[in-house]
């Protein structure tokens, strides 16, 4: 965890007096509704289909059990009682009164969380790895770097209005599970030939209706220029990116018109004129960054233990072991993720009372500490393998023990059109359905891995070009149809799915999605390889075949 | 149109001249980029203070020449959504050292004026009354910075490195 100081704290309240203040101007009239909306959106508030929409910024993905409780506070005294977890690792709240909103704000400041810039034409949350700090073979813990670059995004001068939105995602893994390959910036640590640390630099990715894979503009820049290179990227964008036409305003626009090469001299010639300037990172500075982020005192203790050997005897218990638990850096703990796509449930929803729960859970059994992943699912960093078994009856109970963690019911979603303004069609009631096609956990076990995204519009929050299976809500004379494609995915191999044929109305999509696994089913040449493997090596067109042969 | 300047309320002593209207033959005028651009050495022999209207789309470079012949730059927000005068006041200020008046103008309203302070405006051509009036309190908002920039404000890093070096000096 990293610990707010005195600075942070004060600049957090100044926020939220400077946000108490808009909108008061806006309730008496003094602002107009164009001139308040932008002050909105650069503190996460959106006007979507029934009411305000409230975006909390988790920076990194990282909750301690006191900020997951203020933040089930919250769902419960100023919204309908639950939450919605966002593939930026983010919160949403979806009934929020806007007289009560600064009142909100102050309750999260007293924990150290805000909404600064989780939406409006800046720079985002920054996200990484959910497994940061305790994955095993990491480069070193993500999360430092992304608190330099939260601070240095944070109210930034120069870049508050940028011709649009502005993505950071940043891991120090080999796997990458923060997709660093479809964000704006896109940061890996690594080491070069001489063991030094430092960062490839991806420029220009992600999705909406221009998807593109983001590209390297810089192998390697030393952590003492990261700085200094991201705002000569951001320099060069905010003179140039294209403010004429919305769709085409993000950066990934403008380094495809010029050309990677191209863009990337521009950049080196800027960053050329301020690299040894004001920013360069000294060791000092980013070891006190360092210093105050806290690790738990792990104890020594055994892989196996006895609790464990006990428990396997339970096949529910070990479903969900062998589902939900995952290695871990130091022998004898688990990374244990936490489900949040139920069987019939909306993805990424979590009840006030399930997110108390939780905390209580983390304090228990996590030294207090909650991430949360861009799959929209929770996870509890810590935990000792011992203590799992007493873990799962606790999650069970409060319902959050679903074993279907990267299985073909835990779909990633947006709100789609039972909340959001931009929706041309429905995302979560697709998703229910498919959870209880697939409700059968030696079914989905049999399966194997497989990601379902769906997005209800082509802004592409569910991330549908990247998912294995990717789903499209489409408007057709007022219908809803959904797009489908397959083969993407979101990793260090990213990659955009392909379209398998012709949109299906709202009652077939889930009859397709069975087709379609049902073909891999029949196509794979063996159990271990996956869905994403089986489309790589066969195409779509068996699959178009099969799906739509009969349609 | 209420102009702020270093801080205060204050009468705007430039007149704006439209492209192809007279010049008054004394007194702080504000030309247009293209009408400075088209005879620089006539318009700076004049007598009285120059001062030119820079667009947020044309490269600073054909500007920098002049800058220490200039009383003014004003760099324009065609709409406060529309942030490139942010990155051209802090290329003047911080790489090209200019250091005489440095004007906001076009829609700028009190949300900005932290941002424009810090990029190195000092002098703001306020939209409405009630933001010029609360500009000084609108100012006061902030005490905290976390980037670095020309103005001079000490940065929250900074800040705990002196935090950090005092209390070990003190132990």
């Amino acid at each position: 965890m990293y610990a707010y100081d005195e600075i942070d704290r004060t600049l957090v309240n100044e926020r939220v007096e400077e946000f108490r203040d808009q909108v008061k101007r806006r309730l008496s009239g003094e602002l107009t509704e164009d001139e308040f909306k932008m002050l909105r959106l650069q503190n996460g508030v959106y006007l979507q289909l029934h009411a305000y929409m409230f975006r909390v910024a988790i920076p990194y993905g990282t909750l301690s059990s006191q900020q997951l409780r203020r933040l089930a506070h919250v769902a419960r005294r100023y919204d309908r009682g639950y939450g919605h977890f966002t593939t930026r690792q983010n919160i949403q709240f979806n009934w929020i009164k806007l007289a009560e909103l600064p009142d909100a704000l102050a309750d999260l400041a007293e924990v150290g969380i805000h909404a600064m810039q989780t939406s409006g034409n800046n720079t985002r949350n920054v996200t990484s790895d959910q497994w940061a700090g305790v994955a095993p073979g990491e480069i070193e813990d993500p999360r430092i770097w992304a608190e330099i670059l939260r601070q240095y995004t944070t109210l930034h001068p120069e870049f508050s209005f940028l011709p649009r939105k502005f993505k950071f995602a940043i891991t120090a893994s080999g796997h990458d599970r923060a997709a660093v390959k479809i964000h704006d910036i896109g940061l890996r640590l690594h080491k070069n030939a001489e063991g030094e640390t430092g960062f490839e630099v991806l420029v220009g990715g992600g999705l909406g209706r221009t998807p593109f894979i983001g590209k390297t503009i810089k192998p390697f820049v030393a952590g003492s220029d990261l700085l200094s290179y991201v705002e000569a990227i951001m320099r060069v964008y905010n003179q140039y990116g294209r403010r004429d036409n919305i769709y085409k305003a993000r950066i990934k626009i403008l380094v495809h018109e010029l050309g990677i090469e191209k863009f990337a001299h521009e950049v080196e010639e800027e960053w050329q004129q301020m690299r040894d300037g004001a920013l360069k990172l000294d060791e000092e500075v980013v070891e006190d960054i360092r210093a105050r982020f806290f690790y738990p005192a792990y104890e020594k203790l055994p892989h196996m233990p006895e609790e464990l050997r006990k428990a396997a005897a339970d096949p529910q218990f070990e479903a969900w072991r062998k589902n939900s638990t995952f290695a871990h850096k130091v022998p004898g703990y688990a990374i244990v993720t936490i489900s949040l796509k139920p069987i019939g449930g909306p993805p990424g929803d979590a009840t006030a009372e399930q997110m108390d729960t939780l905390a209580d859970l983390a304090d228990k059994y996590s030294f207090g500490e909650i991430r949360v992943g861009h799959e929209q699912n929770l996870a509890l960093p810590h935990v000792a393998r011992r203590d799992l078994p007493a873990l799962w009856k606790a999650l069970d109970k409060a319902g959050l023990a679903t074993p279907n963690v990267n299985l073909v019911s835990d779909i990633i979603a947006c709100p789609g059109l039972d909340y959001c303004s931009l929706a041309n069609a429905r995302s979560i009631p697709i998703a229910q359905e498919l959870t209880r096609r697939f409700a059968n956990h030696d079914t989905a076990n049999l399966i194997g891995r497989l990601h379902i995204n769906i997005s209800g519009c082509i802004n592409a929050c569910g991330h549908h070009h990247v998912g294995h299976i990717g789903i499209l809500g489409v408007e057709k004379n007022g219908e809803e149809f959904y797009q489908i494609t397959i083969g993407g995915r979101a990793d260090e191999n990213a990659q955009m799915g392909t379209l398998i044929g012709p949109a299906v109305p709202y009652a077939e999509v889930a009859d397709v999605i069975e087709d379609i696994v049902e073909a891999y089913l029949a196509l794979r040449d063996r159990p271990e390889e996956l869905f994403v493997d089986t489309v790589k090596r066969l195409g779509v067109e068996p699959f178009r075949e099969r799906v739509y042969a009969t349609r | 149109m209420p102009l702020v300047k270093q801080g205060r309320l204050t009468t705007d002593l430039f007149v704006h001249v439209a492209d192809g209207a007279e010049l008054p033959g004394d007194g702080a005028i504000l030309v247009t980029a293209e009408r400075f651009l088209a005879d620089p050495e006539a318009l700076l022999r004049r007598p009285g203070k120059l001062g030119v209207i820079w667009p947020n789309n044309r490269n600073l470079d054909d500007l920098v020449p002049y800058l220490d012949r200039l009383a003014a730059v004003a760099l324009v927000f065609p709409s406060f959504r529309d942030g490139r005068a942010y990155s051209q006041a802090r290329l003047l200020r911080e790489r090209h050292g200019y250091d005489g008046e440095l004007r906001a103008t076009g829609q700028v309203l009190r949300d900005q004026f932290v941002f424009m302070s810090r990029a190195g405006f000092d002098a703001f051509e306020v939209k409405k009354d009630a933001d010029a009036d609360a500009f000084a309190e609108t100012m006061k908002r902030y005490s905290v910075f976390y980037q670095p920039t020309g103005d001079g404000r000490v940065t929250a890093l900074h800040r705990r490195m002196q935090l950090r070096h005092s209390e070990s000096a003190g132990q």
